[in-house]
């Protein structure tokens, strides 16, 4: 047992290292170090336009999408070597944040499911960050139940027609590309009766109107398709085999959104070691520590379980379900620690002005981002029933709607 | 990196997983919990056999001289098995003592005789309520004898020795408490059996009355030995933790696959498997905590002192969490005395009391995390 790299390991962290320290955009880098808990903002400069350049510089180099075959636009490199690009790149993998989509979720599914001809045309520039992809799978009326989609494709010759309305897109406004999943057979059962594409998102009868969310901010969008054309050529996988096509990259969603998990316990140790209370240091007092402890173990435990996933991947081994509690774990926390930020700053916790003394407005700002931690890519409660499932083995819910025909499905409002 | 254990190691756990589930099965372990029996003494000669009791003892005084990865590794089954014998007491506390301070002689004296199951050892260390403090050692040592009342001594009542925690200074600091090493069978010691909410490990109160006694380390260094003994106990106690957590959450899982309620298993409801998978949860953070703490315990690094508080409360987290949802699962069968459920519930229960409670590792991790971040 020991956390040393092997020598290849050491060899190629070096060389990570090495170029990295010569090309990063060491400009943002105090600022990016700041910019914590998934929210990442630059002050003077659009990020998608900083991420691009970077995104670009490390294609040049080689270490785009690393892990991505060379001739897609990777460096046919092994998981682990992902893992320790990812670690020596510290702070500017937050500039990569709009390619993250693409890279973990519509890249992979366009390497499983697509032409030679689309894998070689799409795929460099999507490693690059040439040109941005989005995912369109959710809908107002399918969120956790992703397969009961609305979203119809109807075949018109050599094409497809699109009519309907995604939600809750990251990116959408400025992404080149979207991945697709839409119903193509409204007559059989609901998870065979769909099929993915992919799609310019300039095509006409896109329209992208951005939501404000809970928080105040705008980083998600509502797409809506009148009349749009897609070639079939942009199809991916069979007709009607779109739910198998999209388990590749819910699958993938999961791989890579455990993978820089921010829980706010580090902030919080910090807060908690500086904030003064009337009978001194808010960390002295017991029921804070207790509160602490749970927290730390609770991070360090995270922490441990990713390493004890990168073993498995330098062992050439595939890992265990552990990292499926990664986000379970964390967005609760998050919103937990807020919480009792909130409380310790007694009345003036309810300010949440940046230029407050008092952990400028951080917790504030978590606390109201929190609630999205425990719906984004998965709920709480769906994460739990894919722990007991694929985990633990138990069987699935009993589904009233499986083996009935999409178009014989109560609902509401259809 | 390899955070993981060797082949080795995973082999001498499936060698004791599989010793473990024809020698320590459910109704063996029920023997003792009926109190037909204070320990499981054929169990014990087989762990003696096996290896397992010297596992982490140097060679030169009777043991494997493995180390302690292979420890941990069998701790966890220990505690996946319930094993009703004085393991912990024995080697965590009395062996890693002697390990850490005694002398040649004594080691000479004691260790080989616990590698070969013939002497039990413990640390007599509580007076009564609290957690482990210099201020709450009131027992007197006065030279080499030692007077005052030790309680709860976890299987005080079946030990050959203990390594007894005694004050001898009264300045108010941590130099004030030495240990002593005390044969237990030399007479001297009132031996009284307590009742204990987990019977599979027997607590007892001892009476020391001018006992005979020999200093185990130099006088005013206890408090420094102790607080080492206990992190390391920690992490090992913390595997037998996650053995039965783990243990506990296959229980529940197995009885709702099983268990048809309205008309179908009733794991394949929500309600039971958000139980279950928050189980899971637990279990997993405890073990990547322990994983953590096993590394920093065999390479006695300096992160010991916080990884061992960080896997024992992770670890009493879990199983006292899997235990308790693993009854909640089983419904009205896992109140039965039946049903092994409140075997586990027990165990985990009495387990977090045993070096210290929550509070005690609290305050130490907070403690201990601090002085890294101020260094």
């Amino acid at each position: 047992m020991n956390f040393d790299d092997t020598p290849q390991e050491a060899e190629f962290r070096a060389t990570a290292r090495k170029w990295i320290a010569a090309n990063a955009p060491k400009e943002f880098e105090e600022e990016l170090s700041k910019s914590s808990l998934g929210r990442i903002r630059l002050a003077q400069h659009d990020m998608v336009e900083v991420g691009k350049a970077w995104q670009k510089k490390k294609a040049e180099g080689g270490w785009a999408c690393l892990h991505w075959p060379k001739e897609y636009g990777g460096r046919g490199a092994t998981p682990i070597e992902k893992v320790i690009w990812q670690q020596e790149e510290g702070v500017y993998g937050k500039l990569t944040q709009p390619f993250q989509i693409g890279e973990g979720m519509c890249g992979p599914t366009v390497m499983a499911f697509g032409t030679e001809e689309a894998k070689r045309r799409y795929l460099p520039k999507l490693a690059s960050g040439e040109e941005i992809w989005c995912q369109l799978f959710s809908e107002p009326s399918a969120g956790s139940d992703v397969a009961g989609l609305r979203t119809r494709a109807e075949k018109k010759g050599d094409n497809w027609v699109v009519n309907g309305q995604k939600i809750w897109t990251s990116g959408a406004h400025y992404s080149d590309y979207g991945l697709l999943i839409a119903r193509t057979d409204p007559n059989v059962p609901k998870h065979k009766g769909l099929t993915m594409f992919f799609l310019s998102m300039k095509s006409p009868g896109v329209e992208i109107r951005p939501i404000k969310q809970a928080n105040g901010m705008q980083e998600f969008n509502e797409v809506y398709f009148t009349d749009v054309v897609i070639p079939d050529s942009q199809r991916l996988g069979a007709v009607g085999d779109g739910w198998n096509v999209s388990l590749t990259t819910l699958m993938n969603e999961r791989m890579s959104i455990g993978a820089r998990l921010a829980t706010g316990f580090p902030e919080m140790f910090e807060f908690c070691s500086n904030f003064m209370t009337e009978d001194g240091p808010a960390i002295d007092d017991r029921a804070t520590r207790s509160k602490l402890a749970g927290w730390a173990v609770k991070a360090s435990g995270l922490k441990y379980t990713s390493y004890r996933t990168i073993s498995a991947l330098s062992k050439g081994e595939r890992p265990g379900p552990e990292n499926s509690i990664g986000k379970l774990v964390s967005g609760t926390m998050l919103q937990d620690i807020a919480t009792y930020a909130m409380d310790l700053e007694g009345a003036a916790g309810v300010l949440s002005g940046q230029s407050e003394e008092v952990a400028s407005g951080q917790f504030q700002q978590m606390l109201l981002s929190s609630p999205s931690m425990r719906i984004a890519g998965g709920t709480d409660e769906i994460l739990r029933n894919i722990i007991a499932e694929r985990v633990l083995g138990l069987p699935g819910d009993i589904r009233v709607d499986k083996d009935v025909p999409y178009n014989k499905i109560p609902t509401k409002g259809r | 990196m390899n955070f993981d254990f060797s082949d080795d190691q995973k082999q001498m756990r499936d060698a004791a997983r599989k010793f473990l589930s024809e020698q320590c099965s459910p109704k063996a372990v029920r023997v003792v919990l009926d109190g037909k029996a204070p320990y499981d003494k054929a169990l014990w000669k087989g762990l003696a056999e096996m290896g397992f009791l010297g596992v982490a003892i140097p060679e030169e005084f009777g043991g494997a001289g493995a180390g302690h990865l292979e420890l941990c590794v069998i701790a966890e089954e220990m505690g996946r098995a319930n094993a009703p014998v004085p393991f912990s007491s024995t080697v965590y506390l009395a062996a890693e003592a002697l390990l850490i301070a005694g002398s040649d002689a004594q080691k000479q004296k004691w260790l080989p005789k616990v590698a070969s199951g013939e002497a039990i050892g413990t640390l007599a260390l509580f007076e009564g309520s609290g957690n482990p403090s210099p201020k709450a050692i009131k027992l007197a040592a006065s030279g080499v004898t030692l007077s005052g009342v030790k309680k709860p001594v976890a299987d005080g009542a079946i030990a050959d020795f203990a390594v007894v925690a005694a004050r001898t200074g009264s300045s108010g600091r941590e130099s004030d408490i030495s240990l002593f090493l005390v044969d237990l069978k030399a007479g001297g010691v009132e031996v009284k059996e307590l009742t204990n909410i987990d019977p599979t490990r027997g607590q007892a109160e001892l009476t020391f009355t001018n006992t005979k006694a020999e200093p185990l380390g130099a006088t005013g260094e206890g408090w420094s030995i102790l607080t080492q003994v206990l992190d390391r106990a920690a992490v090992l106690l913390a595997f037998e933790q996650v053995g039965g957590a783990d243990r506990a959450l296959e229980m529940g899982r197995d009885y709702a696959l099983d268990r048809i309620a309205f008309g179908r298993p009733i794991g394949s409801f929500q309600a039971v498997k958000h139980i279950l998978a928050d189980m899971y949860v637990s279990a997993t953070l405890a073990r990547s905590n322990c994983y953590y703490g096993a590394w920093a315990l065999s390479t006695n690094a300096g992160e010991l002192p916080e990884a061992a508080a960080a896997a024992r409360i992770s670890a009493t987290q879990a199983f006292q969490h899997c235990a308790k949802n693993n009854i909640q699962v089983h419904g009205g069968m896992g109140f039965t005395w039946e049903f092994d459920c409140h075997m586990y519930y027990r165990r985990a229960n009495a387990t977090a009391l045993a070096l210290g409670s929550m509070s005690y590792w609290e305050d130490a991790l907070i403690d201990r995390m601090r002085k890294k971040n101020a260094a």
